[in-house]
């Protein structure tokens, strides 16, 4: 496991108690998950993803991340009606551990509301949580 | 007793380290309301030999091949099991281990059962199969509810040809739930009717079994067809796995899943139980399969092993929310399946399904010669049903006084089928005994 | 310490199966043709299965070596937590092959198969006996099985009383398999926390069990290897409330002769043939998983059910209130009659003494192992204890790595990460048939790799070294699924 220092936590994603990041920009928004989330998973083996044109609020479920003996749930961020989802993972989901902010991603949302990622954690104030 | 080593000494020594005086103490912080149990009141223990001739004596109480001559098929059958089949099987490395948790202590079990999913997946034309479930039925019933997970939809088609046993094992599985299950009708020629399976609505899956109940090769491809059609999952079914040396197999028939039983390869029927649950699928749905799954992969030096894999599937990852609840299934059949593949071969496999095909037409013919009305007039492998005059009933249980089951009564399964009777002949019977069998019907 | 278990001897590769043979050879000694070939339409066939050509020699080779890279409870100790590894007696295994037991065809009339009708009715009578219930089901063909008839069962009177309740209770020291069952039954499963005595407070319970909820499902004794001290404080809560208690029976080993679980309060059990009634695990099944229940859940029984009437056995499907058929015919036959061997050839007095000793032996390693390994819970356990690897952890070893060691000292692992309440845990079943010299020598190969943990911690990361394979790569498996040949 990482030590918090060692976690890659850029500047310019916004992110959630559940460890989800969100990058929004011109009404829409990229989601992942952060570099702690895959530390404490593992090796991703797959990721579940939703299907294109569903819409979700902030805090439902929209797939799960599986590693080789556990599987958890992803939590929307932010509300909003998914655009496209990142299909090189069902090949790959080892990005999710190696980049999981870039090649990584999971899925690309337009926003319910445009000002919702406003109100999630920066940087700083995650590093706060993380360090309890 | 034999099976426990403790002398007086070692549960005296054993006792000191823990810290009590008896064995009883033991148990001292149960509360006493809780282990209030005197005496079990049960047969005092007996010796072995006791046993030889107290199970002897019960399995003398049984009518069995090769004393009883039987005709009975509907989802059990009778065949040759090599003894090299019976020996490798009773291998105790294989016999007393348990579920491959641990890949390095387990190698063999796993390659087994991934040769085991290679063999039936080639058997049934699927591109995958699990490393087995219970028994047909709770296959079948795993399948339709593998459709409606896929589907997200509620009801379910089944043919009233497939066994009755297993649509009533389908029906407990889906009632608590309150899925919806229609059964459909079947045709003059004994295949199933599916007319107005475009009128159901919210269709998650359609089963048939092939060869059926009554023994008929079913047009899978047509049904399978029309299933997809409605946009619902197409699940084959078979009780018969000889069936597909010969025949086309459900896959290139258009099956999305493919379920049964497989207690025809090397399995004893043992009055039912235990069987194989047979289970394979298209790839692309296999995150909602059900049952354990082995996989290859490579050791820490690079060299092939296989492990148990997609876990996250089953009911200790996922629990609720599980694509099944099972956990033990039935591994040590599936290795007998597989035993029984491997000394078959391909070869051999279309061999002796062609012979199982042209010994119960060899019956049927001689049936009909006697003048009995054969009641379906498609084509049939291993089973077919005949119509006996009324009053039958009695003859047939004269032959059971004669160690002669003249096939099984279906009335109580189809009550618009009096006098109503399946037969099975596999390779089992001779010539000769068929011919009595005929002869002595006709007395 | 002697010289360990494990060494290195002569094992043999093998390919796989399809990398062998040639078309033309068979292992079958196939039966003469006496009828002519009879036509079928040559739309129906097909091309049969691609399967490899093999003498009789090269399948009894093949598996004859598979064999020999598997280990067995009769190759070695076999402490898998909650899986009661016990010894398989072979003569179990005779009276099942008997011809009239295992070439009966399901379908013969009652007439024509008293002996393993009467052996089938005595059975369900020898269980109730043992578990203090009143009725008995044969037919669930594994734990999981069971814990799903048992589900229906509660479903079934819930029904019959014209309520619906759609919430059941399980604890976290529950077996793994309950939600499962539960959600498969329609039922939403509702987690309940142990205290931090690891066992069920009546009060937790007390606060969670409304109108809405159908029962609990307790595991008793429980995944932590302790037996349930409120069981009848929680019993008597769900009862009052109208709720059901349905007990996982998988851990009855400990208490034979000893517990009673009607008298406890316990409307359903199911019990574990291949666990606690000695027959083997095959690999991973068959196994058989009987439910016992009181009477006022006897007619949702599933069918068809064994009756007796004038000394005369038969299957009686007139039970209107049945939850119907789960198995195609009656259940395992065949693993029931190794367990009725089991039973007669034990008798009463054995089977209260396989508990005490089971017992016995969890509670010896227990004391001789809490100094070298933490034991969260310090008190006197039944028939399992679980360790977990904290200390072992300051030198970045952990549960996974220690067990892979103890592989190369002849032992097969113990039960790990479960229960999933203890971080890091080793859930360790000796069984009643493990002698005290074998526990000795698992106790010092235990001890051994603890000092190792310290010492040589490169040792313990490598291992095991002595296996067929070594580390096996189960994320590629998973990444990218190689499924068949």
């Amino acid at each position: 496991m990482k030590e918090i220092s060692e976690l890659k936590l850029p500047e310019n994603v916004k992110y959630t108690e559940d460890h989800e990041w969100v990058r929004p920009a011109d009404g829409k928004a990229r989601i992942g998950i952060s570099d702690y989330a895959q530390d404490q998973l593992g090796d991703i083996v797959y990721v579940e993803l939703p299907d294109i044109g569903s819409t979700f609020k902030k805090g439902e479920a929209f797939g799960t991340v599986e590693s080789v003996k556990a599987v958890s749930d992803l939590y929307m961020p932010v509300g909003g009606e998914i655009l496209s989802t990142n299909t090189a993972l069902e090949e790959s989901p080892e990005w999710v551990n190696g980049e999981p902010y870039d090649e990584g991603w999971m899925i690309e949302i337009k926003l319910a509301a445009v000002t919702e990622p406003d109100s999630l954690m920066s940087r700083d104030a995650y590093i706060e949580l993380l360090k309890g | 007793m034999r099976y426990l080593p403790h002398t007086e000494e070692d549960i005296a020594e054993m006792l000191r380290v823990v810290g009590v005086h008896t064995l009883d103490d033991l148990f001292s912080l149960i509360p006493k309301s809780c282990c209030c149990r005197t005496r079990l009141d049960l047969p005092e223990a007996i010796s072995e030999w006791e046993l030889n001739s107290h199970m002897v004596r019960l399995a003398g109480n049984m009518a069995a091949f090769p004393e009883y001559e039987t005709y009975l098929g509907a989802g059990s059958y009778e065949h040759f099991i090599p003894a090299s089949v019976s020996y490798l099987l009773g291998r105790s490395e294989f016999v007393t281990s348990y579920t491959p948790y641990q890949p390095e202590m387990s190698q063999g079990t796993l390659q087994a059962i991934y040769e085991y999913q290679t063999l039936v997946s080639r058997l049934l034309g699927m591109e995958v199969a699990n490393a087995s479930l219970y028994d047909g039925a709770s296959a079948l019933a795993e399948a339709l509810l593998m459709a409606i997970r896929i589907t997200r939809r509620k009801k379910v088609a089944i043919s009233r040809c497939v066994h009755p046993n297993y649509r009533q094992v389908v029906r407990t599985y889906l009632a608590p739930t309150g899925f919806e299950v229609i059964e459909l009708p079947y045709l003059e020629n004994g295949h199933t009717d599916i007319q107005k399976l475009d009128e159901i609505e919210d269709l998650a899956g359609v089963a048939v079994q092939s060869p059926n109940f009554f023994g008929s090769i079913e047009d899978l491809q047509t049904i399978g067809e029309m299933t997809h059609k409605q946009g619902a999952l197409f699940i084959t079914a078979f009780t018969e796995p000889m069936a597909y040396g010969i025949l086309k197999n459900p896959g290139t028939l258009g099956a999305d899943v493919v379920c049964g039983e497989g207690q025809s390869f090397g399995i004893p029927q043992s009055f039912g139980g235990p069987g194989l649950g047979m289970f394979a699928s298209k790839m692309k749905y296999v995150r909602n399969m059900p049952g354990r799954l082995v996989g290859k992969t490579k050791d820490a030096d690079g060299k092939k092993g296989f492990v148990l894999t997609l876990a996250t599937r089953e009911q200790h990852i996922r629990r609720g929310k599980a694509t099944s609840n099972i956990c033990t299934n039935s591994s040590l059949c599936a290795l007998a399946a597989a035993i029984y593949m491997a000394s078959v071969g391909s070869t051999g496999l279309r061999y002796l399904a062609r012979l199982n095909h042209d010994k119960c037409e060899y019956l049927k013919k001689e049936l009909v010669k006697a003048g009995f009305a054969i009641c379906f007039n498609s084509p049939t492998f291993n089973e077919f049903v005949v119509e006996f005059p009324k009053g039958f009933e009695n003859r047939y249980q004269e032959l059971l006084g004669e160690k002669i089951v003249a096939g099984y009564p279906i009335a109580a399964d189809y009550p618009e089928l009096l006098n109503h009777y399946l037969f099975c002949v596999t390779e089992i019977k001779s010539r000769d005994m068929i011919d009595t069998l005929v002869r002595e019907i006709q007395r | 310490m002697k010289d360990s278990q494990g060494t290195s001897g002569l094992i043999l590769n093998e390919p796989l199966l399809w990398e062998k043979g040639k078309p033309g050879r068979h292992g079958f000694s196939f039966p003469r043709r006496d009828v002519e070939i009879n036509e079928l339409n040559e739309n129906l066939i097909g091309e049969g299965p691609d399967f490899p050509d093999l003498s009789e020699v090269d399948v009894v080779r093949h598996y004859t070596r598979l064999s020999q890279w598997n280990f067995g409870a009769d190759t070695g100790m076999y402490p898998l937590g909650s899986c009661t590894m016990k010894y398989n007696p072979k003569t179990n295994e005779k009276q099942a092959n008997l011809p009239g037991f295992a070439k009966a065809h399901p379908f013969l009339s009652s007439g024509l198969s008293q002996g393993v009708l009467k052996l089938m009715f005595d059975l369900k009578g020898f269980l109730s006996e043992i578990t203090g219930m009143d009725a008995v089901t044969l037919q669930p063909a594994a734990g999981a099985h069971g814990e799903f008839a048992g589900m229906l069962l509660i479903h079934a009177f819930h029904k019959s009383k014209g309520m619906k309740r759609t919430k059941i209770i399980i604890p976290d020291t529950a077996h793994g398999t309950n939600p499962a069952s539960a959600s498969l039954c329609g039922f939403r499963s509702i987690p309940l926390k142990s205290n931090e005595d690891g066992i069920l407070s009546p009060e937790a319970v007390s606060e969670i069990m409304d109108a809405e909820t159908a029962g609990i499902m307790v595991t008793n004794p429980n995944t932590l290897g302790l037996f349930e001290d409120n069981i009848r404080e929680v019993t008597d809560i769900v009862h009052k409330r109208g709720g059901l208690v349905y007990c996982d029976g998988a851990n009855m080993n400990a208490v034979m002769g000893i517990v009673d679980m009607g008298e406890i309060g316990i409307d359903v059990l199911h019990l574990n043939l291949h666990k606690t009634f000695s027959t083997p695990h095959g690999g991973g099944g068959p196994g058989s998983g009987p439910v016992c229940v009181g009477k006022h859940l006897e007619p949702f029984l599933p069918i068809p059910r064994v009756v007796q009437t004038n000394g005369k056995y038969s299957l009686s499907e007139d039970f209107p209130d049945s939850i119907g058929k789960i198995h195609a015919f009656y259940g395992n036959v065949g693993v029931m009659i190794k367990a009725y061997s089991y039973i007669l050839s034990m008798g009463p007095e054995n089977l209260k003494k396989a508990s005490q000793l089971a017992v016995l032996n969890a509670n010896y390693i227990k004391e001789k192992l809490k100094k070298i390994f933490h034991l969260p819970h310090d008190k006197p356990c039944m028939h399992e204890c679980v360790f977990s690897d904290k200390f072992q952890k300051n030198n970045k070893i952990t549960t996974h790595d220690m067990v892979k060691r103890l592989m190369d000292y002849g032992f097969h692992p113990p039960t790990i990460y479960f229960p999933l309440v203890v971080n890091g845990a080793m859930m360790i079943e000796p069984t009643e048939t493990e002698s005290k010299e074998d526990i000795d020598f698992f106790i010092e190969a235990l001890a051994a790799i603890a000092d190792e943990a310290q010492n040589n911690p490169d040792r313990v990361r490598n291992a095991p070294q002595k296996c067929k394979v070594r580390r096996l790569d189960e994320t590629a498996a998973a990444r990218r699924p190689c499924l068949s040949g």
